[in-house]
């Protein structure tokens, strides 16, 4: 430190050359409420002389006024930021703190160590090149720092700090600290985690953070400082082959033509030859770009990229090298962290967003979640918040990928609520299932086109939904009879007939609900490639759901029909008494009594029951598709 | 990898054309295309120019898929990113994505020093062309001069487009920072960003802000979004992962981006230095006009300076660690007129930046609450 500040009041030039060219680690520290992490950061920031007179001021009195240290200095305060936080004494979300020592400049996120707060956890540990695992001495290896590690392991960290703080509490006991040791390192086998160093330390007091500790001469390693300071981390490889994901497609002019983007890995120059995937066109890479050319460009750097020739390249594609391409499929085996308050449902489709590509994507299993305290896994058929599970995804198209243990950036993704747009999932991509290219589809001579011709019709799907006990059979029979009469062909799947049979295997939980339509829709979009007008009456209480099997048909041939009957009135009519028994609690997850029902918000057809006859729904709805042109002859 | 015929065909040249571009006959081009002859070696690069098929596909055998050579290797021993290549790498990452996935963006433009550099940044992520957003800047008109003055011209020399905002009502009612205090930054600051962004229907816009500047920072997200009425709810903060973005809004709702979030003080004075972004001359040692405000040194900058009574103004040599309006920012006496001597400067001091600023002061979560109100 005070070589630095020599340096920096005599020739600040040489200073600035200096830190200009150190490098960077990021990291994070973790571990159980009390544990210590602020303290800790906040003695880092302390004694790296990071913390400004006035903010020491504002310490000392905001420390005085909480009173936890007696006179003493509270760090807890300095990183605790929010007044939620400082008011209940426990760490909500990650904040990020910078230091700086003569060799190396810190970015460290104190995550929090609730299980509630386990999101932001791995908020603050996707981004890090090394985790600070602190355990207090006094309790040892608990189940949090179970969680911590497995989920440091899972976001690809290999580097831990085995962090044993308040050694002074346990009379810098080195029985203690062996015992502590070898409990974690008995767990932590399970887990791909290359290089764990564990250090006696008391965050608070002061020992082996800065200096060796005169308390533990037992302690033959270094403190954590000089630790951080000197760990090897394997940053974004530039020896690995070349990756970059296409983030915005730059045209400025007609003269210019340009690929920009973060490089994932490899290195990059004119001359090289590039592949664009998914789609495996080939170019010569011309420029290298900034705000000037470049010789070359590597790993960690955003630059555009312009190729020699005009191929189809857009934002989502990744560009690759030639020796070892990305691999392209559009069915994965994933390892989730499930991050909402609304369960994943195997078989309801969310967003997928990779590099800079948005797809749809849908679980099409969930093979088993994991216990983080024992990595025993379990059989499940959903997850709940902070639950980690092993998962087959199906996506709406192929994309190009690496497996994550080879690529953070083309590896790991998010899941995205198509309808809250909250963020669900982390995901990390082991491997494809299958091949892309391997898929074909069959090749159909006659289509469905020709098979409605033949039948002079139109073929789509009226997708009435609504309560049990709201009209929706009863509608949909009248409706049917009608198209009957006016010889059309056509079919009526009905939610009590399909579960005696079809879909006998499944229950009323929420994943039930979502296979369940999967199914019908399945089936719906079959009978419309047959040429045949398909009538549906389920329940179809989520919208998620609807929108998947909207999205299975062609534009315009699914027409939503919400049967809208008020609750009471529903549980009035009772024509099956099915509301009796669930008020009684007999039926357990009925609509509208335990289970949500979604109401449509732009259904195609509105059919209030109140104001309506079942006939003069019908009508209406009648009136709909004729105006528009559904029952019209053929459409070739 | 295909075969010759493939790549032909998919060039979309007929034979004929290619016979005609390189001077050979018909009959020896469809030689080349059925593999029965190779193309020969002088014809290669030729074949290559007119046709676009790479010429590692036409002559395997003499071209090979990837060229070692001496640029490959000086980036394998080229020396590791330093920590300000990376933060850069990681603003104009941020910066594209905005750009790709928004509807309509602007970049807050308050004239300091962190708008210089994240603006420079924006000018980096999109050359040759121009940044695909326009500037905003919230004029309280308690700015310096010097700072409108500097503004005005650096949007000219850049071809850049900057909307200006004042909020009328406020300077109709006589909002002032001498009589209104914590409802002035309210009413001129907050109030007016929250309308200019409303009035414009920008929905993402860029703000220079860092995490080390104040720890309800730290807390932020680098995506950060704000319901309706623009606040922030720091307790359910989207969860941010790797450098993805999650850019997907409810209705109502808007984003504010944090380009800089990872950057130190420092850091930004390091990048002016090294790439030689201009700054408002005010970050630099002077003699200028003072007298003693509120505890703080202030700069005479007009004639609506109300100048305590019992003093006249005094000329000392002063600077700027942070530009704002001109009655509530503190000046520094200091005799730094060198980039490399203000940092000198910083780096031995031992106050931190916000403290010249009146805003951060009235308690702890002070900067929360008003972040929560809307403030960036």
């Amino acid at each position: 430190m005070d070589i630095q500040n020599d340096l920096l009041s005599t020739d600040i030039e040489a200073y600035l050359r200096q830190h200009e060219h150190k490098s960077l680690l990021r990291f994070i520290t973790c571990g159980s409420v009390d544990d210590g992490k602020s303290t800790l950061i906040g003695r880092l920031l302390y004694d790296s002389r990071m913390i400004f007179e006035d903010q020491l001021a504002a310490l000392e009195a905001d420390s005085i006024k909480m009173g936890t240290q007696g006179k003493g200095i509270d760090f807890a305060l300095l990183v605790d930021g929010l007044a939620a936080e400082r008011e209940q004494g426990i760490t909500i979300d990650v904040a990020y703190r910078f230091f700086a020592t003569e060799k190396r400049k810190f970015i460290v996120a104190d995550t929090p160590g609730h299980e509630q707060y386990t999101r932001n956890m791995v908020t603050g540990a996707s981004t890090a090149d090394l985790a600070v695992i602190l355990i207090d001495a006094r309790r040892g290896v608990l189940t949090q720092t179970r969680r911590h590690s497995y989920l440091a392991s899972l976001v690809g960290i290999r580097n831990i700090v085995l962090a044993i703080n308040k050694m002074d509490l346990v009379n810098y006991s080195q029985d203690v600290f062996n015992r502590i040791v070898g409990d974690y390192m008995n767990f932590a086998s399970g887990l791909s985690l290359d290089n764990i160093v564990p250090i006696p330390l008391s965050a608070l007091a002061g020992d082996n953070i800065t200096e060796k500790s005169g308390n533990m001469p037992w302690y033959m390693g270094q403190p954590l400082l000089a630790h951080l300071e000197t760990v090897e981390t394997k940053t974004a490889d530039r020896a690995a082959a070349f990756r970059m994901p296409v983030q915005w497609v730059n045209r400025p002019s007609p003269d210019f033509r340009g690929f920009s983007g973060l490089i994932a890995s490899g290195s990059v120059k004119p001359g090289d030859i590039v592949r664009v995937m998914p789609s495996g066109r080939e170019s010569r890479v011309s420029r290298v770009f900034l705000d000037g050319d470049l010789p070359f460009a590597v790993a960690g750097q955003s630059v555009t990229i312009s190729l020699a020739d005009e191929i189809d390249c857009s934002r989502g594609d990744i560009l690759t090298g030639m020796d070892d391409p990305v691999e392209v499929s559009d069915q994965f085996e994933v390892t989730l962290v499930w991050m909402n308050e609304a369960a994943m449902l195997p078989g309801r489709s969310y967003l997928l967003k990779l590099g800079a590509k948005t797809v749809v994507a849908s679980v099409t299993a969930l093979k088993h979640k994991v216990n983080v305290n024992t990595l025993e896994q379990i059989a499940s058929k959903q997850l709940a918040m902070n639950e980690i599970g092993l998962c087959n995804l199906s996506l709406s198209q192929p994309i190009a990928f690496d497996p994550y243990e080879k690529n953070r950036h083309t590896g790991g993704f998010i899941l995205i609520d198509r309808f809250t747009n909250e963020t669900v999932a982390a995901g990390t991509i082991h491997f494809a299932l299958r091949r892309a290219q391997n898929i074909h589809w069959q090749a159909i001579e006659i289509d469905r086109a020709a098979r409605a011709a033949q039948k002079d019709q139109r073929a789509f799907v009226l997708w009435f939904t609504g309560l049990s006990g709201a009209g929706k059979s009863t509608i949909a029979n009248i409706v049917e009879r009608r198209l009957y009469e006016m010889a059309k062909h056509s079919t009526l799947l009905d939610g009590d007939n399909v579960r005696h049979r079809l879909n006998r295997d499944l229950g009323f939980t929420d994943g039930d609900r979502v296979e369940n339509i999967r199914r019908v829709g399945e089936v719906a979009r079959l009978m419309t490639d047959a040429g045949l007008i398909v009538l549906t009456s389920f329940i179809s209480p989520f919208r998620s759901e609807r929108q998947m099997v909207r999205e299975l048909l062609p534009d315009g041939e699914f027409l939503e029909v919400f049967i809208d009957t008020p609750l009471a009135l529903a549980e009035e009519r009772d024509p099956k008494g099915l509301y009796k028994k669930a008020r009684r609690g007999e039926i357990k997850n009925f609509t509208g009594i335990s289970s949500p029902y979604e109401a449509p918000e732009t259904p195609e057809i509105h059919i209030d029951t109140t104001a309506l006859t079942s006939e003069q729904a019908a009508d209406q709805i009648i009136a709909v598709l004729e105006q528009r042109g559904l029952l019209r002859g053929a459409a070739i | 990898m295909a075969d010759l015929r493939t790549l032909f065909r998919s060039s979309g040249k007929r034979q004929r054309e290619i016979a005609e571009a390189v001077g050979r006959s018909e009959g020896a081009v469809s030689q080349w295309v059925s593999g029965d002859r190779e193309i020969p070696a002088d014809m290669v690069l030729k074949v290559e120019e007119f046709t676009g098929i790479p010429r590692h596909h036409l002559r395997p055998d003499l071209w090979e898929t990837t060229v070692p050579n001496a640029a490959h290797d000086a980036a394998l021993t080229a020396p590791d990113l330093t920590h300000l290549q990376r933060l850069e790498a990681e603003s104009i990452h941020i910066m594209r994505e905005v750009a790709a996935e928004a509807e309509k963006p602007v970049m807050l433009y308050s004239v300091g020093k962190d708008s210089a550099v994240m603006l420079h940044l924006a000018m980096k992520a999109f050359a040759p062309g121009k940044p695909p957003f326009p500037l905003l800047h919230v004029n309280t008109t308690w700015k310096f001069q010097e700072m409108i003055a500097f503004r005005d011209q650096r949007v000219k020399e850049l071809g850049l487009d900057l909307h200006e905002w004042i909020n009328q009502d406020g300077v109709a009612r006589g909002i002032n920072p001498f009589d209104h205090g914590g409802a002035y930054t309210d009413i001129m600051k907050t109030e007016a960003l929250k309308a200019a962004l409303d009035h414009f229907g920008f929905d993402v816009a860029f703000g220079g802000a860092r995490r080390d500047e104040e720890k309800s920072r730290a807390k932020e997200r680098i995506f950060s979004f704000r319901a309706p009425g623009h606040r922030w709810d720091p307790k359910s903060q989207r969860p941010e992962l790797w450098n993805l973005y999650n850019t997907r809004k409810n209705k109502g709702e808007t984003i504010r981006v944090f380009p800089l979030s990872n950057w130190t003080e420092l850091d930004i004075w390091q990048y002016i230095y090294k790439e030689s972004i201009p700054i408002v001359p005010l970050y630099y040692a002077a003699p200028r006009p003072v007298v003693e405000y509120n505890g703080m040194t202030v700069m005479v900058d007009d004639a609506r300076m109300r100048i305590p009574e019992g003093q006249t103004p005094v000329t000392k040599s002063i600077r700027f660690r942070t530009l704002g309006c001109y009655p509530l920012t503190g000046a520094v006496e200091s005799a730094a007129d060198t980039l490399p001597e203000i940092i000198q400067e910083m780096l031995l001091t031992t106050t931190s930046e916000r403290q010249g600023r009146a805003i951060d002061k009235d308690s702890a979560g002070s900067m929360e609450k008003k972040k929560q109100e809307g403030y960036f």
